[in-house]
């Protein structure tokens, strides 16, 4: 058995990591959030903070929590909340490509 | 394994939530009838409007396990029948069929699409069905949206396709309807937010530029393909849709409704649009712009495009809005939108969801507080009110317009005709005995704004009196007696006193009958119509039987009296001193016949009872014996066995009533029973075999310290049994859950009871009470909760009650709102012009608002009295409000007791910001009717919780705790320590040791060294729990719920525990090392259960008569519930096999599996679930036996067994 495996393993190797590549990516495509390994703190932020407003929304309970305490009411409390979903955590960082543009020295001395 | 704990509770409602997330009309039963469906919690609820006696019936409840998320319903062409579509948070599609026949609801299909609970991308949060029935679409808040095709087969049977998608990347939706496109393609719009664009722009400027698009879906039958067919920019502010009428009914199109501003908008119209309305007045802010929060369109029968929307705004106030429609040569309208018109219609509180019924009835369900129904007394077609037109306004909410405004007045066109009680927002919860009755009674507060109230619940069943009237004397016994057998009513009240009786007529007035017949000089122990039109009269020395005026007399032996009778429409027997029993009966001739040999019995008789003739009968072929020797036996009345014995069975104390009584079981059919009171206040009742005439399966509840009597009576056409002892109870089957039910009456005691039945009076209850005759119904059964409320003027936050006398105290709060002195102020300006200074109650009206103000009061209670009330309040100034309160008996004042309220002065609640916070103390004066302000004292945050401890106050200031003293100008600080992670927010304590709760971190618990004046925290949480409600259950045990719906108890390890409370262990404390970043040991968690609503209370505390201790929590939502405790391991297996059998047999009805469903957040351990158990009584009979197979018992022992549990601890 050994043997057998420790032949195959290159190519098991090279289709394991095509083939949890690929569900990775479909995971991602499907649900929404699913972290890659460049996950960046914002990407992270914007998704929890969005995953937590959509919960408050999706709990009657919890909603119901919010409007009794800044007493309002519970549909306005409800729309509130999805807007805060547009940017729940800031602009996104400037991208590093653009950041080369602005920088170009960077680029000249790699 | 998770669910293995060596502690075990059993969870159970006592009161179902009473929230209304959505509710929709329609006719579910198929008879013409509309009914009203509303999802509360969930809860699945039908409910039947009485257009005749104003009010709404609850047909069925039902618990599906899962949280209701949206519902909505459609009617296939041409049929009579509403389909009801669940969207939960199963990641299931339920499609839901009401059948009238059986009184349940039943799934036709459910369509898995994907993972369960309430996420982001999976499809439930939004839900619309095509007005034609022929599809549905399903959204989610973020991306995703499925489209199924609802057809019907050859079979006439609903057809659901596989999901079409519409999904869009990047986009959330915030509202969702179906277009009225009449028999075109189906149309779905939804109101959109694009984030994708603002995800890449790092500048922000997208952000600001992110549109609300109002997009259209449609479906297209042909191609079976979902397209998104038209979108268009609105109002940014825009947030709700409403359908305008389409196809022959009207233009099609939606309403979008935004801050100020109705929108007519449709693919192929132009746009149309009002502005709000603002409310006029002295205390209004008039820059203050309102948005849409509910409403709902009602089509007008009888001519095209008669329909009218009603909106509310925040406010609660009520628009009426309609649409103008171009119209051709002839005046008949075209499909041509003209104008808009907005008007206001009335004020009435904020609803979650507004159905017109057609008979003329409006149904609020209300956000918070009690749902109404109203009666329409016009539409508002020709009043003076000020309509505005889209003509004097542009489509561009930007743009520039004059606001237009509106004087709120009380309601005109609406009639409130039933107020159906609602606990919700349930903020705290009391169990206290302050009647002095034996059970205890529930108080607590509820209600948001001007709406909120003070409620006591007493397990009880409503009872009308009809009569009250005092006697002369005292009697003894009452009996009320047809004439004649075909008689529908009752003519004569027989009364009893201890040497004399009284008969009474019954008619338009009562009177003494004088030729009854009746033997008027001696007690009477027996009256009864006999035969086809015969009477008769027991008394101790014989019978006296009366014929159309003829009267025969029977006597007793010499020597002997008779002391108990028992007696129905052909029977009667006697039991004499001698320990005899005579059987009679009635011959055809309407004689009485006496049976030649007498049964001598043991001991004395104490009791006899023979039970009605059943339908088609002769006569009933059991008697009842019972003696003092603490037996009963039953004795066949067979002509050819007549007094044999059949069974017997022996009891724990002599029996002092019998009664032999059918009454219906939890098949729907019906049982013979015989019912047993004992001398020691116990009830009994046993099956009684109609064949072998065997006694088998008994259960019992003690009800009181008196011997306990029983009668038959009849409340909605249900034989039930009246038991007196202590209190009055019925005993009876619940309309709904089929349990067998014994349920103290919220009357005085009587001391004896007899069924009434007149024409005034169909079903009534005729009863002794001291000296008084008094005659009563039974209003319902179907709620065993009794409330009474008291209204109070602010949302409340917390419910505190005087230590020794029976007074409560409310510490009230509301944020963005004016308080009373600037109110005041407001009025007194010199430009208040006249009618701007009414003011308006604001029980209707809501109390006026005003940005980052809070208005805040402490209250006084008086929760009995003859009209419950508030006595006096206490306004807090300075925009200072309330948060926390205790009553604190102070050491160092001997033992005086204070009320200590801690506030908060400019609070923000998000992100949580303050400027200063305070703990007042207060002094009680006049026994606690008043109180007098003492000082304050300034501390760093508003402290969130205090509480007594050791003659001191204990308070969570932030992270800190504390001890204060009281000192003569202010509180004097005594001991510190920062003990939680973020904020305190409970506190509970046990000789040394406090649990403190913080607001996101769960449990710390800490010791206090006095020796050393430390305050030590020693053990913590492994996981966060965003704490609410704590209690402690015993010295190491901690109960409590958090913001998501659990429920749990956690336990500190014996060990840890022991070593804390050593003497000198303080040096060891402080200097033991932090365990990954927290207290040095960790709690472990002894059970968990998710209850869907949020428990804002818990308390232990027993809640029934002599019942063991129980955990009674409360939720916002109006629920109340308790975990009862399992004492023997043997109850945990038969349940735990129990539930896991019900699991499978009964899966909840929207598909949510049910252990993932009450392991939401984490996995469920040591909590079994009572409500599903208890819907075994619910399941057809084959499942029944099934189960009971399964589990080696048979059906009446499982039913036997769900029953006790609950009422030995709970009602």
């Amino acid at each position: 058995m050994e043997a057998i495996s420790a032949k195959a393993t290159p190519v098991m190797r090279f289709a394991d990591k095509l083939r949890t590549q690929q569900e990775l990516e479909r995971l991602q495509a499907k649900y929404i959030g699913t972290g890659h390994p460049d996950t960046t703190s914002w990407e992270w932020k914007t998704n929890i903070y969005r995953d937590t407003y959509s919960s408050i929304v999706g709990h009657p309970p919890l909603l119901s929590y919010l409007a009794l305490a800044q007493n309002e009411p519970v549909a306005k409390v409800r729309a509130d909340m999805i807007r805060k979903m547009l940017q729940p955590a800031g602009p996104p960082p400037p991208r590093e490509d653009d950041m080369a543009v602005a920088i170009p020295q960077t680029r000249n001395d790699s | 394994m998770a669910a293995t704990s060596n502690m075990f509770m059993y969870s159970l409602t006592i009161q179902a939530p009473s929230t209304i997330s959505q509710a929709l009309v329609g006719q579910f039963s198929g008879t013409g009838g509309q009914q009203i469906i509303t999802a509360s919690g969930s809860r699945l609820t039908l409910l039947q409007p009485d257009a005749k006696q104003f009010k709404v019936d609850t047909l069925l409840s039902q618990d599906i396990f899962g949280i209701i998320r949206a519902i909505s319903s459609f009617r296939l062409a041409g049929s009579h029948k509403d389909y009801i579509i669940l969207a939960t948070d199963s990641g299931r599609i339920a499609i839901i069929e009401y059948m009238p026949k059986t009184n349940r609801f039943e799934r036709i299909h459910l369509e898995t699409f994907g993972k369960s609970g309430s996420r982001r991308v999976v499809p439930g949060q939004y839900l619309a069905a095509d007005p034609r029935g022929r599809a549905c679409l399903i959204a989610s808040i973020e991306k995703n949206k499925l489209v199924y095709v609802l057809n019907r087969n050859a079979q006439a049977e609903l057809t659901i396709s596989s999901p079409l998608e519409a999904h869009k990347h990047g986009v959330l939706v915030l509202s969702l309807v179906a277009l009225d496109v009449g028999y075109s393609n189906p149309v779905f719009a939804a109101l959109e937010l694009d984030y994708s664009e603002a995800d890449l722009d790092p500048t922000g400027q997208a952000r600001g530029e992110a549109e609300t698009q109002l997009v259209y879906y449609e479906l297209d039958l042909g191609l079976n393909h979902v397209v998104r067919k038209w979108s268009d920019t609105v109002d940014p502010t825009s947030s709700m849709l409403f359908q305008v009428p389409g196809g022959n009914d009207g233009p099609s199109g939606v309403l979008v409704c935004g801050e100020e501003n109705v929108t007519y908008r449709h693919s192929n119209q132009e746009a149309f649009r009002v502005p709000i309305p603002r409310r006029r007045g002295a205390t209004e802010d008039p820059q203050r712009k309102r948005t849409i929060i509910s409403g709902m369109m009602h089509k007008l029968k009888g001519s095209a495009g008669a329909f009218f929307f009603l909106l509310q705004s925040g406010d609660g106030d009520l628009f009426k809005v309609t649409i103008d429609m171009a119209e051709d040569s002839e005046g008949n309208p075209t499909g041509e939108v003209k104008r808009l018109k907005i008007k206001y219609f009335d004020t009435i509180p904020l609803a979650t969801s507004l159905c017109i019924l057609r008979s003329g009835f409006l149904f609020a369900a209300s956000e918070f507080g009690n749902h109404h129904l109203y009666q329409f007394e016009k539409l508002a077609d020709d009043d003076d009110e000020l309509e505005f037109s889209s003509d004097e306004f542009p489509t561009d909410a930007r743009a520039l317009y004059t606001p237009v405004y509106f004087y709120p007045r009380p309601v005109e066109n609406l009639i409130l005709v039933q107020s159906m009680d609602a606990m919700n927002p349930l903020v705290d919860c009391k169990v206290a005995n302050l009647t002095g009755e034996d059970a205890p009674q529930i108080y607590s507060i509820c209600g948001s704004g001007a709406r909120s109230t003070f409620r006591s619940l007493k397990n009880g069943l409503e009872v009308t009196e009809i009569v009250g009237e005092e006697l002369p004397g005292t009697p003894s016994a009452v009996w009320t007696t047809k004439l004649a057998r075909d008689d529908e009513f009752d003519a004569y009240i027989v009364m009893s006193f201890a040497n004399a009786t009284l008969v009474l007529s019954i008619g338009e007035t009562v009177e003494e009958v004088q030729d009854s017949g009746f033997m008027s000089d001696v007690t009477t122990l027996a009256a009864q119509q006999l035969g086809e039109e015969g009477l008769i009269q027991v008394h101790p020395k014989g019978i006296r039987h009366i014929v159309k005026g003829r009267v025969n007399d029977w006597p007793a032996p010499q020597h002997r009296s008779i002391v108990a009778a028992a007696t129905n429409e052909s029977q009667v027997v006697l039991a004499l001193s001698s320990g005899e029993i005579v059987y009679f009966e009635v011959e055809s001739d309407g004689n009485l016949a006496e049976y030649d040999e007498k049964k001598e019995m043991t001991g004395t008789v104490t009791c006899l009872s023979l039970g009605k003739v059943p339908e088609g009968h002769k006569r009933s072929s059991f008697l009842a014996v019972g003696c003092d020797d603490c037996t009963v036996r039953i004795l066949s009345l067979d002509p050819e066995t007549t007094l044999e014995m059949k069974s017997v069975q022996a009891l724990t104390a002599a029996p002092s009533s019998l009664s032999i009584m059918a009454m219906e079981d939890s098949s729907g059919g019906s049982t013979l029973y015989l019912h047993i009171g004992l001398h020691s206040g116990v009830y009994l009742r046993t099956v009684l075999d109609e064949v072998t005439g065997e006694l088998t399966d008994t259960r019992q509840k003690f009800l009181g310290p008196k011997p306990t009597k029983l009668f038959q009576v009849s409340v909605q056409n249900q034989p039930c049994v009246l038991a007196l002892n202590s209190r009055t109870w019925l005993g009876y089957t619940h309309p709904l859950t089929k349990a067998f039910m014994m349920t103290p009456l919220s009357y005085q005691d009587l001391n004896h009871g007899w069924n009434f039945s007149s024409q005034e009076c169909l079903e009534g209850v005729v009863g002794i009470q001291a000296n008084f005759l008094r005659i009563f119904k039974v209003e319902g059964l179907g709620d065993n909760l009794i409330q009474k409320s008291v209204p109070l003027t602010y949302t409340p936050k917390q419910l505190v009650k005087h230590p020794e006398q029976l007074y409560f105290y409310t510490i009230e709060a509301e944020n963005n709102t004016l308080p009373p002195e600037l109110q005041a102020k407001l009025l007194e300006q010199p430009n208040v012009a006249n009618g701007d200074a009414k003011i308006l109650p604001p029980e209707e009206f809501g109390h006026p608002p005003a940005k980052g103000r809070w208005a805040s009061c402490i209250s006084i209670i008086d929760p009995l009295g003859d009209e419950p009330s508030v006595l006096s309040k206490i306004d807090l100034s300075d925009n200072e409000a309330a948060v926390s309160a205790a009553v604190v008996p102070f050491a160092s004042q001997e033992g005086e007791s204070f009320l200590v309220v801690g506030t908060g002065k400019d609070m923000v609640l998000n992100p949580r910001q303050f400027t200063e916070g305070y703990i007042h103390v207060y002094r009680f004066h006049e026994d606690g009717r008043e109180l007098e302000f003492i000082h304050k004292t300034k501390v760093e945050e508003p402290p969130m919780a205090l509480m007594p401890f050791q003659g001191r106050l204990l308070v969570g200031v932030g992270k800190t705790l504390r001890v204060y003293d009281l000192g003569l100008r202010q509180l004097l600080r005594k001991v510190q320590a920062d003990v939680a992670p973020q904020l305190i927010v409970t506190l509970q304590a046990q000789g040394n040791r406090i649990v403190v709760g913080d607001v996101q971190q769960g449990i710390t618990y800490v010791t206090f060294k006095p020796d050393s004046h430390k305050l030590l925290p020693f053990a913590d949480d492994s996981i966060n729990r965003w704490t609410t409600c704590t209690t402690m259950v015993d010295y190491d045990s901690v109960a409590g719920g958090d913001k998501f719906g659990n429920l749990w108890v956690l336990r500190c390890p014996d060990k840890v525990s022991t070593e804390t409370d050593e003497p000198g262990s303080e040096i060891h404390l402080t200097h033991a090392r932090d365990y990954l970043h927290g207290a040095p040991n960790r709690l472990s968690l002894m059970t968990h259960f998710y209850t869907q609503d949020l428990p804002t209370s818990i308390c232990k505390t027993s809640l029934v008569v002599g019942g063991q201790e129980v955990l009674v929590w409360s939720g916002l939502q109006g629920t109340i519930g308790v975990l009862i405790p399992f004492i023997s391991r043997e109850d945990v297996d038969f349940f735990q096999s129990l539930e896991n059998h019900m699991r499978s047999e009964d899966p909840p009805l929207a598909g949510r599996d049910h252990l993932i469903y009450r392991g939401y957040y984490t996995p469920v351990k040591g909590v079994i679930d009572g409500d599903l158990c208890e819907r075994y009584n619910l399941l057809p009979n084959d499942k029944k036996q099934m189960i009971a197979g399964e589990l080696d018992r048979s059906v009446r022992e499982i039913e036997r067994k769900i029953s006790d549990i609950r009422t030995r601890s709970a009602f």
